[in-house]
Order: structure tokens, then C-alpha cells, then sequence
């Protein structure tokens, strides 16, 4: 699948957006990130900044994007329309929550807080659930993408939150929960790869076409010499080399590095902390932008079978 | 609604039913679609750079060409393909915004245009590669079947079949209600064996490909009664010596 | 609930198609398939298949469906132009319709005022032959012709020498009956659509389907055998099934005796002038030897031939029949299929049991139609009996310097089955049979200024007498076609054309005057020297082709090497006929003809080149165009269609004629006759009775009524010629007999390849130079979305076929180390070409080809200059030379000994990886052409969209 960068900021952005709202409407009214209303701006902040920015980057994709409100109506059978009423609902508690933690209104902030978390998680699991639908895309199609996506989310916001809490000198809680997510995404990415790795094709040419009974299925010549759509959008193909390479750095870079930083950043604590977070979180984030231009690029397609692309990839 | 319309009983189900035991691969549907849609119910469907380097253009037929098998023993086959209309199809369920649907009354599959965002989320979910964006509009578009001739009162009544149909030359496109089992396709699906394309994805197809006949193979022996053996005679031409041949 | 997109979405099921919907005659291939245009404030809206008519009953293929693409394209010429800078710089300056016409006429004038044949007039994809060449014939040159030559003469020739008919527009097979159906060499065809129709009929109702072709797709992709034959190698293939036939004993003896020239008897008399004709009676007539009663006129209903035997005429002749020659060739161990598998490319059983498969059809599987009916000797017959196997070919057998016999040999195969017009096998297409061969010969000798040859120029040469030469064996036309050279050369020779004339042989020529023949491209052999020839300048710096003049609707890559370029209109904007004169729509179910109507006016200053012909006519005077005061007789092509009569009352059109409109074929014309074919869907069709539908070489009622519609000249029965007396008559000619003989350097050549019976020789070029260093046979086909129409300024056609591959075996080019997607080197004798590879299963492993005429040169067409078309398309031309190897003694050209077709694929390359760097663009890529000026802009994006706006 075409790795469309506004595609791959979105997620990405919007799942650490999510991800800092939910640990924030968590962790605040537990008291283990800082309390301030400095610390609630920032982070929250920081939090819808990236969600909308990853929203904005979203209609970036789309053909029509004044129609984008559209997308709201179709919530009983699409998860697309579903992820976009629950990035729509949480946005008033999120509102709220913002507001409350400023004005430091404590018992709007505690409900706001978890109903934001509660919009963010379903937020993301809808996005990761866009994917994970998605049959003819066997390496989307697989019970490791939603929670997946929703495991990421929470890592890098978890370490977006680790690493503000460090400019506060209380990275530790953050940074825990980072770090042991950190370790959960380097073993379900690396779970999940071994597994579609393993697994077998959903379909071939022969069984694409329906003329396994003859032989071996071959194209001769595609319906139009020059590209399309189609083969632009869903027979994208990287390099097995490449693939690897940009694994190792996201699982890597994306994942144990932080995981270790972020653990480190814990133990240590003070200004060495804030360092060590920034770091998780800047390689973390760039981490995920590789393991998600990842997921679409050694995504394959049946429909790429038509054009004799070998979807085993 | 963009959730599929119950299944009723007896419900029709409109489709094609493409012969690959004689398609010769002209292209006539995918030309004779395109100049009837590009003025169609999805008009238009615009080409790029049709006369530079990387012409491309919306299509909702194409017809891919294929080798099976190996050497004298395979078989070319040439493969239209188009929507395949199919009874659960999740081009619809995935649309955000209803624009993407699926007809009650005879199964088709559109896209309303006018509401369609071009989130392209519903290529991605189509295993067959039917659907066709016109990044031009920025908006899917996709086979309608050619809904806007087959119920068309001012076109004479053979001709209210899809534009593929009518125009096919070698007879391999045949349309009908694939939802009732005495109508002539479904009697020609049965006949002839005619398979969905990859069912294991459950989406159930509405269209139906006619398998190609298997090639005898090239190294049976002659027929039966097929006369002395060349072995068995000496001198032909002495045959005929005698033989008298009136008019 | 939220509302579906079903419940907004405005569907509108009741429009019109169209404001208006008009007939016409379709023009994006040969085909002539009747289309039903409809129009939407005054653009095309859509073009579909006209259900009404005989040709195409109301389908439409790839091409058809696009013609609004070839409609619109930006590539239409825009109005008269005239060169201004040297020959091919495109420096054009438009100018006037008048200027253009006086510009013409002024050049014309002199050539016909002083030596008409300084005129070569040759037409290309002409459907408008009957015009075109009469008028060649009124302007007194004998140097006319369209692409036949470089297409299909052999087919032609073959078939008309043969059985008074062919395939494509000649003939057909029995679609409705035919149980076994064996194709050669059909990529597509002139019979575009029915062969569709037909194969989907055929295997609908089981019929086996044998394709052999060296490459499996199009046709031979559905076909339920493919035998991937070696190039030129087919007439091998046949010979040896015709000897499994004979040494079988499946032959249909009576079938032979009755209908074809198996008993005729030939004099054996070797060294002697009457050596290898027929023995004829005191009338004329060929004599058959009667069991009884010795030698008698063939004819004779009562006779009892003899076929096998060495008999002595009263008059001391030896003599032999027909039938005994021709079994004591093929029965030679040369012809067994175990001497000719390999150079086949397939093994002697199978050879073997092709032959028991169709002998079994043939006579265990007879077809009986309970249809009485009348034959030659007025017997009547109570049913008609067939042999339901079919044949049909086409350019894959014909193209090559062999091709002539090959089709003879496929016609001979047919008859020995008795499967030439009975039922369920091959069947003439009216106006066809016609007499073996027919009509007088060619016209072209004593071409004299000011007067018009009488005759047709492309006709039918019986012996030496009818050969266009001088004394001494000189040809008298520039393409050296009807020359000892081509003595049968139908369709003329136009790939030799502009060499010839550059190289002034036989002569120089002043004006090349061409339409619709791209011969600065994909039309010619070797296109860059054609390029040079029509450059080429003498010392004084004059061109060495004084003027070019060249008529065509779209900027191809011809243009710019005219010096006037008369613009035409598209096939939408004009009048034609497709006439009963040249090749009409007639089909096994009866004659018909058809015509084009204009559905759209031209929107730029362009006009239908018949109306210029017919305006040049009268502008330069010739009789059959002027009054007798001199003013013009024809205001404009339908005034002509209409009320020309080449003989009394015969007309362009057959149907309709007499005054109040009852007559078929013969009648005076009526004014009313383009509005009746308008009426009924611009077509003209006579269906004949049941009772005429087979035999119609020899049925009684088919023949007096062909006659009687004007058809043919007499109602004799046909006589299907194995032996051909016409070639043996050029042959004797070789010997020394008679007064014309043919030159000493030719022969040798005339001698061998004039061999009254069909014979296999390895392809001319082949024999002459060493083939080692080229293992590959190399062969073209046209892809079916683009055949017969260029097609390149097509929008649409071009997405299916921007660019072109090299196809080479799998199998092979892994054994080579050539891998899918490399670029290659296809190197012939005669130069190289680069292109990008492509593997496949179906082709001869012996074999390399490609969709010819897909590579462009950039600038044409209107593409611009990175179209994929001139990048990476590319054409095999570049290395097929339109002459033999080089000998000692005058050059002759790349094509067949007795018909002159362009011998396409006798080409042999072989195939290497380019060097590193090399890839990417093809080679030869010679320089931008510019466009003429006022060519409308290209656009970035089309939105073709004719009134489908949503309400």
C-alpha cells in the first residue's frame, strides 16, 4: 500500500495526541503527573495540537474536504465515520478538561479528564479498527493492528507525557508507564512481523483470476501500458532490504531505545530525566513514523494480483 | 443506508456474467463503457495527460491479459474486469458517509457523487480493484451496471443491457438477475461452472466467470476410423488407378 | 438514522441518448461495421453498433466504441498547408483550399501533359479504391495502388488464382455449421467483428478451433489447439497434411471431379512450348480422360474421369491429369511430416494426428442441409452436402516471400476435403466466386499524355502478354509490380514505391501524390531510408522526388514531407461508398454495399479527399470528370456515388438503382438512392434464396442470377484450379518460349518460382544471406484495440497501447539470460533496434515479435515529445530492409517472387541485452517533428462529457 505521508503523519500524530490526553485524563486526578495549571496547558495542549493537526493532515488525503463533515453520518457500520464521531465527542470533554485543569475547577477536571481518556481510547482503537477491517490487506487484517494502534498511542503519548513531566522534575510515573509500553510494542511489533511473515497469502493469482485449474498464472499484458490508480495506491512495493533495515530502526529506535531511555530517565530522575525523555520521545515519535510508513508499505493488496505483482511481499 | 439493505428472498441480484472461454480480449467494453459513462451517471471520467507521457484516466472496465500453464499446454486468457456488484460488499459498509450503497431493489452498487468525500477508503476495501477515482473531482467512482440504460424507456428494449453487453462482439458478457436460478444467466452459470472471484473473502460476488474449456491435450492420438496407416501402404497412387469417379 | 447515499443520489433513467441519432458506416478499421451515432447539441454523445446491420448485427469492437476519440483528436489537421522551410523541418505555412487546388493542379497538369506515369498515386488504407483507381486510370498513369502490396496480395492472389475467391472480404467460413475450424496467421482482420461473433458461435456449439501462429493471443488465445508454428513454415505444415490426406486416401474424389481441375489433363511434353498447359479440345476446352471414351471435354456431365494414369492423345500428346501431377508432388518424401516437424517447430505425430482430426470431420461428420438445388449440368440435387471443416487466414501466411504458394497449397487442402463453399466448410462472400482468374489484364501499357488508360489499372495478368513491361523486360511501373518481377503483383508494390522512384528505377517520377499511408513511419520497410529517399536531392539541390503531395486527416509522420498536404475530414464528416466496384459488405448470405453519411460538419477548413480527387478531376480534365463543354459533371462525392456509371447502369452502389428505385446491380441512377440507403441504415443487402446459398461456383441458380445483377459476365461454371495455367504460362515463358520472355537475371527466378503447383521454399531473404548470426524469426501483429487504425491521437486507445514490448519465450530467454523488463538489442542484417523485453509461454520458441505500429516518433500525432509512444515504443521496421541482400545484378525487392507483397516477416534478427546505460529509450529515435501552425493545444486533463450532467 502507497505509504501516504498525510496518512502517516495523521496516525501517528493523532495517536500520540490521543495517547497524552488519555494518560493525562488518568494520571491528573491521580496526582502522578504535576498538577499545575502550566503543566495541564502544556500537556493538554500540546495533546489537541497534535490531534488536530493530525486531523488537518487527514483531510489532506481526502478529494473533497469541505465535505469532510459528512463522515460523521455512517457510525453504524464504519469504522472511518465512527473514528470521526469519536475524535468529534471528545473533543467537548477535552475542551472541558483543558479549561477545568486551568482554572484548576478539580471536579470537572477528574470526569472531563476520564471521559476524555475514555473519547481518546475509542478514538484510537477506531482508527486501528479502519485497518484491521480491511480483508483484502492481509497484514492489516490481523488481530495485532487495532490493539496495536492502540498500544502505540499510548507509548508515545505516555513518553510525550514523560518527557513534560521531566521538564517538571516528575517523569518517573509517565516514564514508567512508557517504558513498560515501550517493551509491549518492541515485543507485539515484533510478534506481528513474525507473524505475517509466516503467514500465508490470502489469495494468489490463480485464486484471484480462477484459473489455478489450468497452471501456473502469469499476466501477459496489463489492461493499459502506462500506470494507474490502482497500482499507484495498492501495489506499492519496497525492497526486502529496505524493509529490514527500516524494521530494525523502528523496532529499534521506535521502541527499545525509548523503552531503555525512558527506564533510565525513571531511575535517574531531575534534569538527566528530562533529557533522557526528550530523547525517548523525539526517537520514539520519528520510531513511529517508520513503523507506520511501514505498515502501509509492506502492506499488500490482492488487487495488485491482477497486475501480476506477487503479493506474498 | 451505507449498512447493506437486508437480504430479502427472491431479491434480484443484477450482474454480469463474463465468458472467458471466448473473450478474444478486443477491449470493446472497456472503450464502448467509457464513451457511454464518460457521459453517463458518473459523467465525466476524465483522462491525464492524454496526449503526454503518463496518460491515465478513469476507467470502469479493464481488460488484463494472462498467460496459465506452461508452453503449448497453457492457455492466454483474456480477463475483463469491472464491479462485481457483489451481495455483501464492503466497499459500502467502510463509507463514511453513505455515499458508497447498495441498491434494495436490484443489488447494484453505486457511489452518490455528490456526497462522497474521496477518503478512497472503500478502493481500499474492494479486493477486485473496481473502484476508480477521479482525482479530478475528488470523488470514487465505479460500474453502475450502466443503471442509467438498463431501466431507460427511450432505448429500445434489447438494448437495455450495459454497454459492455450490447457491444461485446465475441458474446462473452451476458447480463441478468443472477438472484433468480430459472433466468437465462444463472442457467448459463450452471451449465458452465461459472465461479466467483476469490469467494474465500466472503464478500460474495455477484458476477460470475465462465471458466475457458481445457485444451485437449496436444498429444492425444488421432481418432478413431481415421484410415489405413501410412505404414500400410505401398504405393498411393495406385489406389486410384481404378477408381472411377462420375459426376 | 443516518440517510444512505441511495435516497439523494439523482439517477436519471428516462434521458434521451441524445438529441439526434444518425447511421453511418464505422471507418476505425476495414471491418465497415454499420454504427448508429448519437449526438448531443451537435458533439458525438455516443457511437454504438447498429442492430440492422449485416456486418456487425449491432456490436461494436474496441476501436468503434473510441471513434470519439478519433473524432476530437487534437492531432486533425486544421487546414491546407504548404512546405516552407526543406523537407521535413515542419515549416509549414496554411494556405487556401484554392491555392492548394491550383498548387495540385498545376503539378498534375504538366505530368499528364507530358508523361503521365511521372505520377505515382498510391492510397494506402483506401476503402475508396473504385474511385481512386478509375481516376488513376483517367489521369493515364499506371502507377496506382493502395496498401495491398504491403498487406495481403498474397492471400488475394492465391485465392483469386485458386478457387475465385479468398478469405476477409472475399470469403468467410460457415459460421452457422462448421464443426472444425483451423485459422492461420490471424491476428486480426478486415472481418474484424463477425470473426468475433462467429468463434463465440463456434465454440458455443462445440466446434473444435485450431489456431496456427507462432504467437498465442487475440483469436488464437480462444482457440481449443494452438500449434505455435515457426514463421513461414505454414505452407510446409500444409503440404504435409495434404500428403497424409492423399496417402490416407481421405480425399472427396467427387467432390474434385466435379467442381475443380483434378481431371483436367496437362501436356507433358518437357522443353516443348505447350509442355504443362491443359489439352484442349478444338473449342477450347480442357479435356478429362473418360474410362471409356478416352479423352473428352472436361465439362462433359457424363463423364467418368480417370484421375491416375500417363495417357497418349489421338494427336500423339502425352498427357496426365491434374490430380495424378499433384499427388505424385505431395506424396514426395519431402512434404512427410517427419521431414518437415522440425523446421515447423512441432513433432510429425502431431502433424499426423491434425490430419486424422480433420479427415475425421470431414467425412465421417458430413453436414446435410435438406436444401434441393440446381447445378451447372441442370441436375437437381434433393440436399446439399458439406464437409464442415472450415479454414481462414489472413497476413500471417501471406506476408512472406513464400506466401503466394502457401496460400494456394491451403486452398488446395480445402478442395481435396471438398470443403470450398459446401456446408458446414468455407464460403464466398458475394460478389465472389468470380471467374479463375477474372477480367482482362491490367491497364498501364501506352500510357500517352493527356489519355486515360482503358481498364482497370490493378487487374489480372493471364500469361506474359498482360505483363507491364517494356521489350526488353523493363517494368513500366515504379513499383515493378505486373514485372517479371511481380508478374502477378494484384495490389501493387507500394514499400517499393519511393525507393524506386528516388533511385529512378525504371524511370524518375515528378509527383508522389499519397493518402492515408504513414510511408515517413510505420507503413514502410525501413522507414529512415525511406525518410532519406524522400529528402534526397540532386546535384543541383532539387529534391530528387520533385513534389509530394499527401492527404490525410491527422498530423502523422508523413506530413511533414510533403510539400502540400490536402487535409481530409474524419470518417464522421464525409460521404462514402463502400462500393460493389471495389470490395463491398457482401457476405456468404448475399451481396450487399454500404455508405458513409456525414454526421458532424467539420469545425475546421478541411475537406473529404474523394471531393478533391472529383475536383481535381475536372480541374485537370479528365473525360470521365468533365462535361463536354469541360465544366465539372459531379458537384461534389455524393453527385458521383450517385450518378457515375462505370458501364451502363452500373454504379458505385448497387442497391436501389433504376429510376423509381426496384433495381438491384444493374439499373440507371436515381436520385433517391443515398436517401434510401440513409433509410435503411446506410447499408444495402440482398439476401439469396436457400437454394443459391452453397456450390455457387457451380449452381445454376446463384450464377444466372449473379449475372443477372451484374456480378459476373457470364454464368459458367467456376472450375476450382489446382493447376494454375497462368503460372505455368509465365514459367514457359522462363523456358524460352513465346515472344515475351523475361529477362536473363530474372530467369532462373521466374522458371523456379512459377510453378503451377503450390511448392514450399525457404523464405527469399532467408536463402540469401547467412542466417546463423540470427536464430530468431521476428513478426509483428496489430493489437485488436488499435488494428488497421493508427490510432496513437486516440485519448483512449492509447492508455491500452502506449507502448510496445519485445515478446520472446520464456522458456528461451531464461536460457539466454535475458529476464523480463531488460532492454534488448534486435539486430537484423539490416540494422538494430532497442526496445524492452517481455516473456511469454505462447510464442514459437523460435520467435520474437511485437504489436507493431505503437512506436511513434515524437512530435507526431500530436503527442508530445516524452509520450511513452516515442520513448520506449518502437518499431520493428527499423530493421526489416525492403530489399533483398544485396546481390549481384539489379536489387529486388523484400517480398514474394510472383506477387510482390512485402515479405514482413522473413525478417530473422537476434536479440541482445543493451549495455549498461543504454536503457531506458528506444533506438532509433530520430528527431522532434513540429507541429503544423493553428494545431489546436493539447489539454492536460479531458473531461469528455457530452450532456451527461446530473439534472
Amino acid at each position: 500500500m502507497n505509504p501516504a505521508p498525510s496518512i502517516v503523519f495523521f496516525t501517528v500524530a493523532s495517536g500520540a495526541g490521543y495517547g497524552l490526553l488519555f494518560w493525562m485524563g488518568l494520571l491528573r486526578p491521580l496526582g502522578l503527573v504535576p498538577g499545575s495549571a502550566g503543566f495541564g496547558v502544556l500537556a493538554i495542549g500540546l495533546a489537541l495540537v497534535l490531534v488536530m493537526l493530525g486531523l488537518l493532515s487527514s483531510t489532506a488525503h481526502l478529494g473533497r474536504p469541505e465535505r469532510a463533515w459528512r463522515a460523521l453520518s455512517q457510525w453504524r457500520s464504519s469504522w472511518l465515520s465512527r473514528e470521526g464521531v469519536a475524535a468529534v465527542l471528545t473533543f467537548p470533554p477535552a475542551g472541558l478538561f483543558f479549561i477545568a485543569v486551568i482554572g484548576h475547577t478539580e471536579w470537572l477536571a477528574l470526569p472531563a479528564g476520564l471521559a476524555s481518556a475514555v473519547g481518546a481510547a475509542a478514538t484510537v482503537w477506531c482508527t486501528g479498527m479502519i485497518y484491521a477491517s480491511l480483508k483484502p490487506i492481509r497484514q492489516w487484517h490481523h488481530p495485532l493492528v487495532a490493539p496495536g494502534y492502540m498500544l502505540f498511542g499510548a507509548f508515545s503519548g505516555a513518553a510525550l507525557l514523560a518527557m513534560l513531566a521531566g521538564f517538571w522534575g516528575q517523569a518517573a510515573v509517565p516514564a514508567a508507564i512508557a517504558a513498560v509500553l515501550g517493551a509491549g510494542g518492541f515485543v507485539l511489533k515484533r510478534a506481528y512481523w513474525s507473524q505475517v511473515d509466516a503467514a500465508p497469502p490470502i489469495a494468489t493469482m490463480e485464486s484471484a483470476t480462477g484459473l489455478g485449474f489450468i497452471g501456473t498464472v502469469r499476466p501477459l499484458d496489463p489492461p493499459h501500458t502506462e500506470t494507474n490508480y490502482l497500482l499507484r495506491e495498492m501495489a506499492f512495493r519496497i525492497g526486502r532490504v529496505h524493509a529490514a533495515r527500516l524494521r530494525r530502526i523502528a523496532s529499534l529506535g521506535g521502541f527499545a531505545v525509548p523503552a531503555v531511555l525512558l527506564a533510565l530517565a525513571m531511575v535517574s530522575g531531575g534534569a538527566l530525566a528530562g533529557v533522557l525523555a526528550v530523547l525517548a520521545a523525539t526517537l520514539a515519535l520519528a520510531g513511529l513514523l517508520a513503523e507506520r510508513w511501514l505498515m502501509f508499505a509492506e502492506a499488500t493488496h490482492t488487487v495488485a494480483l491482477y497486475y501480476g505483482v506477487d503479493a506474498r511481499g | 443506508m451505507t449498512s447493506l439493505p437486508a437480504a430479502q428472498p427472491g431479491a434480484k441480484k443484477l450482474g454480469l456474467v463474463i465468458d472467458l472461454d471466448t473473450c478474444v480480449g478486443c477491449q470493446a467494453c472497456a472503450t464502448n463503457c467509457k464513451e457511454w459513462n464518460t457521459s453517463g451517471h458518473m459523467a465525466p471520467l476524465p483522462d491525464h495527460n492524454p496526449y503526454s507521457a503518463g496518460q491515465e484516466g478513469v476507467w470502469f472496465n479493464r481488460v488484463h491479459s494472462y498467460e496459465a500453464g506452461d508452453g503449448e499446454e497453457g492457455r492466454t486468457v483474456h480477463f475483463p474486469r469491472s464491479c462485481l456488484h457483489c451481495e455483501t460488499p464492503a466497499c459500502v459498509t467502510v463509507c463514511p458517509t453513505g455515499a458508497s450503497y447498495k441498491r434494495a431493489e436490484d443489488g447494484i452498487v453505486l457511489v452518490n457523487t455528490d456526497i462522497c468525500i474521496g477518503c478512497q477508503l472503500c478502493a481500499w476495501a474492494c479486493p477486485y480493484g473496481a473502484r476508480e477515482f477521479d482525482d479530478d473531482a475528488g470523488v470514487m467512482k465505479k460500474c453502475t451496471l450502466c443503471v442509467d440504460r438498463i431501466y431507460n424507456e427511450t432505448i429500445p428494449e434489447p438494448q437495455r443491457q450495459p454497454a459492455c453487453v450490447t457491444t461485446c462482439p465475441a458474446n462473452a458478457r451476458h447480463f441478468g438477475d443472477l438472484g433468480d436460478p430459472s433466468s437465462a444467466v444463472s442457467q448459463l452459470v450452471a451449465e458452465r461452472g461459472g465461479y466467483e472471484l476469490m469467494p474465500e473473502l466472503g464478500y460474495k460476488p455477484v458476477n460470475r466467470y465462465l471458466p475457458p474449456r481445457r485444451a485437449p491435450k496436444a498429444d492425444a492420438g488421432p481418432p478413431r476410423d481415421a484410415g489405413p496407416l501410412p505404414s500400410q501402404i505401398t504405393n498411393p497412387l495406385l489406389r486410384w488407378v481404378d477408381k472411377v469417379l462420375s459426376r | 438514522m443516518p440517510a444512505d447515499g441511495g435516497s439523494t443520489d439523482r439517477i436519471v433513467y428516462s434521458a434521451p441518448i441524445g438529441d439526434e441519432v444518425k447511421t453511418t458506416t464505422c471507418y476505425m478499421c476495414a471491418c465497415r461495421c454499420g454504427i448508429r451515432v448519437h449526438l448531443k447539441d451537435g458533439r458525438v454523445r455516443y457511437i454504438e453498433g447498429n442492430p440492422d446491420h449485416p456486418v456487425n448485427k449491432g456490436v461494436l469492437c474496441g476501436k468503434g466504441s473510441a471513434g470519439i476519440m478519433t473524432q476530437y483528436s487534437p492531432a486533425r489537421l486544421q487546414a491546407p498547408l504548404k512546405r516552407v522551410g526543406p523537407r521535413g523541418s515542419g515549416e509549414y505555412a496554411e494556405i487556401s483550399w484554392e491555392e492548394a487546388m491550383e498548387t495540385a493542379t498545376g503539378w498534375l497538369k504538366h505530368v499528364r501533359e507530358t508523361d503521365p506515369k511521372k505520377l505515382a498515386f498510391f492510397t494506402g488504407r483506401d476503402q475508396s479504391q473504385s474511385l481512386t483507381g478509375f481516376w488513376a486510370a483517367q489521369f493515364g498513369t499506371p502507377n496506382f495502388a493502395a496498401h495491398g502490396g504491403f498487406c495481403s496480395v498474397n492471400m488475394a492472389a492465391g485465392g483469386l488464382y485458386t478457387i475465385g475467391g479468398s478469405f476477409w472480404e472475399f470469403g468467410e467460413p460457415d459460421w452457422e455449421h462448421a464443426k472444425y475450424l483451423m485459422i492461420f496467421g490471424v491476428a486480426e482482420d478486415h472481418d474484424s467483428n463477425p470473426i468475433k461473433t462467429g468463434l463465440a458461435a463456434l465454440k458455443q456449439r462445440g466446434s473444435k478451433i485450431v489456431s496456427v501462429n507462432p504467437v498465442r493471443t487475440g483469436y488464437s488465445a480462444i482457440a481449443d489447439e494452438w500449434v505455435g508454428i515457426r514463421p513461414g513454415t505454414d505452407g510446409l505444415f500444409v503440404m504435409s497434411l495434404i500428403r497424409e490426406l492423399i496417402l490416407t486416401d481421405r480425399v472427396d474424389g467427387e467432390f474434385l471431379v466435379r467442381y475443380t481441375n483434378a481431371p483436367w489433363l496437362v501436356v507433358r511434353n518437357p522443353g516443348g512450348a505447350d509442355d504443362g498447359l491443359f489439352a484442349r479440345d478444338a473449342d477450347g476446352k480442357p479435356l478429362a480422360w473418360d474410362r471409356a471414351r478416352g479423352a473428352i471435354p472436361a465439362d462433359d456431365v457424363t463423364l467418368s474421369a480417370v484421375l491416375v494414369g500417363d495417357f497418349t492423345l489421338e494427336d500423339g500428346r502425352r498427357v496426365q491429369p491434374v490430380f495424378n501431377l499433384m499427388a505424385e508432388r505431395y506424396l514426395s518424401a519431402d512434404y512427410a511430416p517427419e521431414a518437415v516437424a522440425e523446421r515447423c517447430g512441432m513433432t510429425a505425430e502431431r502433424i499426423r494426428r491434425l490430419a486424422a482430426e480433420i479427415a475425421d470431420i470431414a467425412f465421417n461428420h458430413p453436414l446435410t442441409l435438406d436444401i434441393p438445388w440446381t447445378d451447372v449440368w441442370g441436375r437437381k440435387h434433393d440436399k446439399m452436402v458439406g464437409r464442415p471443416v472450415a479454414f481462414h487466414a489472413m497476413r500471417g501466411i501471406s506476408a512472406h516471400s513464400n506466401g503466394f504458394h502457401t496460400c494456394r497449397a491451403l486452398h488446395i487442402l480445402q478442395m481435396l476435403l471438398g470443403a470450398v463453399d459446401t456446408p458446414g466448410s468455407w464460403r464466398y462472400k458475394s460478389p465472389f466466386p468470380r471467374p479463375i482468374p477474372p477480367g482482362p489484364g491490367p491497364a498501364g501499357k501506352g500510357a500517352k499524355p493527356n489519355t486515360p488508360l482503358t481498364g482497370n489499372i490493378l487487374s489480372f495478368t493471364h500469361g506474359p502478354d498482360d505483363l507491364l513491361v517494356e521489350d526488353d523486360g523493363t517494368p513500366l511501373r515504379i513499383d515493378h509490380s505486373f514485372s517479371w518481377e511481380a508478374p502477378l503483383g494484384l495490389h501493387g508494390m507500394m514499400h517499393t514505391v519511393i525507393g524506386n522512384a528516388e533511385k529512378g528505377d525504371p524511370y524518375k517520377i515528378d509527383t508522389l501524390f499519397m493518402f492515408m499511408a504513414n510511408m515517413a513511419w510505420n507503413s514502410a520497410m525501413n522507414p529512415m531510408e525511406t525518410i532519406r529517399c524522400l529528402t534526397a536531392q540532386d546535384a543541383n539541390g532539387d529534391y530528387v522526388i520533385p513534389h509530394v503531395i499527401y492527404s490525410d486527416a491527422y498530423f502523422s509522420e508523413t506530413v511533414p514531407y510533403a510539400d502540400l498536404i490536402l487535409p481530409d475530414t474524419t470518417y464522421l464528416e464525409r460521404w462514402d461508398a463502400i462500393s460493389i466496384l471495389d470490395r463491398p459488405i457482401g457476405s456468404s448470405h448475399g451481396p450487399g454495399d454500404a455508405i458513409r453519411q456525414p454526421v458532424i460538419k467539420p469545425d475546421r477548413d478541411v475537406r473529404p479527399f474523394q471531393e478533391v480527387l472529383i475536383e481535381l478531376g475536372a480541374r485537370l480534365g479528365l473525360p470521365a470528370f468533365v462535361k463536354e463543354g469541360g465544366s465539372p459533371k459531379f458537384k461534389d462525392y455524393p453527385d458521383y456515388i450517385v450518378n457515375h456509371q462505370r458501364m451502363p447502369g452500373v454504379g458505385p452502389l448497387a442497391g436501389w438503382r433504376g429510376e423509381d428505385g426496384t433495381k438491384k446491380g444493374v439499373g440507371e441512377p436515381n436520385k433517391d438512392q443515398l436517401q434510401r440507403y440513409i433509410d435503411n441504415g446506410c447499408f444495402w443487402r440482398h439476401n439469396l434464396a436457400p437454394e443459391e446459398s452453397y456450390f455457387k461456383h457451380a449452381n445454376a441458380t446463384y450464377l444466372a442470377n449473379a449475372k443477372a445483377m451484374g456480378m459476373m459476365g457470364n454464368s459458367n461454371q467456376i472450375v476450382l484450379q489446382i493447376w494454375s495455367e497462368p503460372l505455368q504460362k509465365f514459367r514457359l515463358a522462363a523456358e524460352g518460349h513465346g515472344a515475351k520472355q523475361p529477362p536473363a537475371h530474372l530467369r532462373e527466378r521466374v522458371r523456379t518460382y512459377c510453378d503451377p503447383l503450390p511448392f514450399w521454399y525457404a523464405p527469399l531473404e532467408q536463402q540469401q544471406h547467412d542466417t546463423d548470426p540470427f536464430p530468431l524469426s521476428a513478426v509483428t501483429q496489430r493489437p485488436m484495440a488499435m488494428y488497421h487504425s493508427w490510432g496513437s491521437m486516440n485519448a483512449w486507445l492509447r492508455q491500452i497501447h502506449g507502448s510496445n514490448k519485445l515478446y520472446m519465450s520464456r522458456e528461451r530467454a531464461i536460457a539466454e539470460g535475458l529476464a523480463q523488463d531488460d532492454w534488448v538489442w534486435v539486430e537484423s542484417r539490416s540494422g538494430r533496434v532497442k526496445a524492452q523485453l517481455s516473456l511469454m509461454e505462447g510464442v514459437n520458441r523460435d520467435t520474437v515479435w511485437t504489436w507493431n505500429a505503437i512506436g511513434k516518433r515524437a512530435g507526431a500525432w500530436m503527442l508530445t515529445p516524452d509520450a511513452a509512444e516515442a520513448q520506449r515504443g518502437f518499431l520493428l521496421n527499423h530493421v526489416i530492409s525492403e530489399w533483398l541482400p544485396a546481390q549481384t545484378g539489379p536489387r529486388m525487392a523484400n517480398a514474394d517472387p510472383i506477387t510482390g507483397q512485402a515479405a514482413w516477416y522473413d525478417l530473422r534478427v537476434k536479440v541482445s541485452k543493451c549495455a549498461p546505460g543504454e536503457e531506458g529509450v528506444t533506438d532509433p529515435f530520430p528527431t522532434m517533428l513540429d507541429p503544423p501552425p493553428d494545431m489546436p493545444a493539447t489539454p492536460d486533463i479531458l473531461r469528455y462529457n457530452e450532456g451527461g450532467q446530473k439534472p
